[in-house]
């Protein structure tokens, strides 16, 4: 069984993109796109991968960020933020917050693509 | 030394050192020369007004005349010292004070000068790091951008795609486009003032812009002749901070009242009833002038009519934007307006249909407009004509409706070069950061 990854993101054609260019790298994509039900979507889930984006309907990515890393079984999982917002202070949040990469939009597929590969694989 | 002794003899040491008689400035302020005498000689005292008029007709702060000010000015001296990050002693700012009072004043005045630069520059920081509008635009423009760029090079990069997925991706990628094309539009026009609600940005240009949208650019009180009713307007305006704002609004509304007392409400009004809104038939009706009218029409709520009035360089004095006619707040504006081809033909009345371009670039309105320059009056014989353009734009005419006197066309315009989409346009300057083809 492939690895899989859960994309939160609000915005429908680069959930469509991104799920598009995953799954045909063998992964296995689940995507969610509102802030406030994403930690019950990911604990079903278990995901090998979350990929956040920061600002989203409902609760922040941020936020999520804390209720992840203080779950009990995903508090590991590693979490790659999407981002708009490339400001240095918003990058330090991320990274104190513990999330594992940070990528500001707008990225390239292969950028994705290459640290879904470091981050979840091989 | 006496407070009370001071206050009379400065008023005195101002006027002479301006060469006013005694009893002209008695006259500009509307006193007998004997009480002014009093008053000099600190054998009357004085306040309120009168201490107003006296301070403004010699220019110097009202606390430096007023009795018992000697404190505050020193105080404010103190202030103005601390601001700059320096210490001055209460008997120094004193000595300093009575000794040079224009100068403790020009000290004052510099200081209140350099507050209100700093709160203009603290409000457009703050505009561009927190405006939560700009922010949110700015984060749906890279969210879009990121989507397009995604599914771009999905379609470029993939050498086997299935049908479903590439038309799928096209079709992604064209509604992304229109969005894009929408809130980049919607960036500049809220950057450039597509809004008058956007005022806090810190010119007097757009203090006074704001003060006159807080009015729908219609003052009741001028319209009935009240005495004093300009001042009130002013003084009570929260969005007149800067005295350069104050200054431009008070000549605005000066302008605006001696237009209502040429052409009061029910004779516009009862005159338009008779011809229709055209301003040059109603000019000729009234026996008025015809920028006159043409203002005068603007401030009619009833008829939501835009205005600009710009000088012989181009630059706008005033802007009342009307639906769908985006006036960018700086800049330069489109030299295709009819304002413009005015002020190249002097005392011709103009009357143009134009088209300006909708949001994305992808309709047209269609509006009716006035244009002339008129000179302005010079106080000095044989002195060159200084000009002015007044442009009136009705609303837009709605499409589909049936138009008058003309084919439902006009000449091609834009707001501005920066966000015009006519890309082929010979007026062009400049290239548009706004693509209809995105």
């Amino acid at each position: 069984m492939g690895k899989t990854v859960v994309l939160v993101e609000d915005e429908p054609n680069i959930i469509e993109a991104i799920s598009f260019i995953l799954s045909r790298d063998g992964w296995g994509v689940h995507t969610h796109s509102n802030g406030d039900t994403a930690l019950a979507a990911l604990e079903s889930k278990a995901p090998d991968l979350i990929v956040l984006d920061v600002m989203l309907p409902g609760r922040s990515g941020f936020d999520i960020l804390r209720d992840i890393r203080s779950h009990a079984t995903l508090g590991t999982t590693p979490v790659m933020m999407l981002t708009a917002r490339g400001q240095t202070k918003d990058r330090e949040r991320a990274m104190e917050l513990g999330a594992s990469r940070f990528m500001t939009k707008p990225f390239s597929n292969a950028d994705v693509l290459a640290a879904v590969r470091e981050l979840a694989g091989p | 030394m006496a407070t009370r002794t001071l206050a009379g003899s400065r008023i005195r040491e101002r006027r002479i050192a301006q060469g006013l008689r005694q009893a002209d400035l008695a006259a500009e302020v509307g006193i007998s020369p004997s009480y002014l005498n009093l008053i000099e000689h600190n054998r009357r005292r004085i306040g309120g007004k009168l201490l107003q008029a006296l301070a403004l007709r010699l220019e110097v702060d009202t606390s430096l005349l007023a009795e018992g000010a000697e404190q505050e000015v020193i105080a404010r001296l103190g202030n103005v010292a601390a601001r700059l990050g320096e210490e001055i002693g209460v008997s120094s700012s004193a000595d300093f004070a009575n000794r040079f009072p224009g100068w403790a004043n020009l000290v004052i005045r510099a200081g209140r000068r350099i507050d209100e630069l700093e709160r203009n520059v603290e409000t457009l920081t703050d505009r561009l790091t927190h405006d939560p509008h700009l922010a949110a635009t700015l984060h749906e423009v890279l969210s879009t951008v990121t989507a397009i760029r995604s599914t771009a090079s999905i379609l470029s990069d993939t050498r086997e795609i299935e049908p479903e997925w590439r038309d799928r991706f096209h079709r992604n990628i064209n509604e992304d486009a229109a969005r894009l094309a929408d809130r980049a539009q919607a960036l500049v026009g809220f950057l450039d003032g597509a809004s008058d609600t956007q005022s806090e940005v810190g010119s007097p240009q757009e203090e006074v812009a704001g003060f006159l949208s807080a009015y729908g650019w219609h003052f009741a009180a001028l319209e009935e002749g009240r005495a004093g009713a300009a001042a009130s307007y002013l003084n009570g305006s929260a969005h007149l901070k800067s005295s350069s704002a104050l200054a431009i609004a008070g000549k605005y509304l000066e302008c605006y009242r001696e237009d209502a007392a040429q052409m009061p409400l029910e004779t516009i009004r009862a005159a338009i009833e008779q011809q229709g809104p055209d301003p040059l038939r109603l000019a000729t009706l009234l026996g008025q002038d015809l920028a006159g009218v043409m203002r005068r029409l603007a401030t009619l709520p009833e008829h939501g009519f835009g205005l600009v009035v710009c000088d012989a360089s181009g630059t706008m004095l005033y802007r009342k934007p009307t639906d769908g006619f985006s006036i960018p707040r700086f800049g330069a504006l489109c030299p295709l307006w009819p304002l413009f081809q005015a002020l190249s033909r002097p005392m011709m009345p103009l009357a143009q249909r134009v088209m300006m371009p909708g949001r994305g670039g992808m309709s047209e309105t269609l509006f009716e407009t006035y244009a002339v320059a008129q000179a302005v009056l010079s106080t000095d014989y044989g002195a060159d004509p200084l000009l002015e353009a007044t442009m009136l734009i009705a609303p837009a005419i709605p499409e589909g409706q049936p138009v008058t006197g003309g084919a439902a066309t006009g000449r091609l315009i834009g707001a501005s070069c920066r966000i015009c989409p006519r890309e082929s346009c010979a007026a062009r300057r400049e290239p548009s950061i706004v693509s209809v083809g995105l």
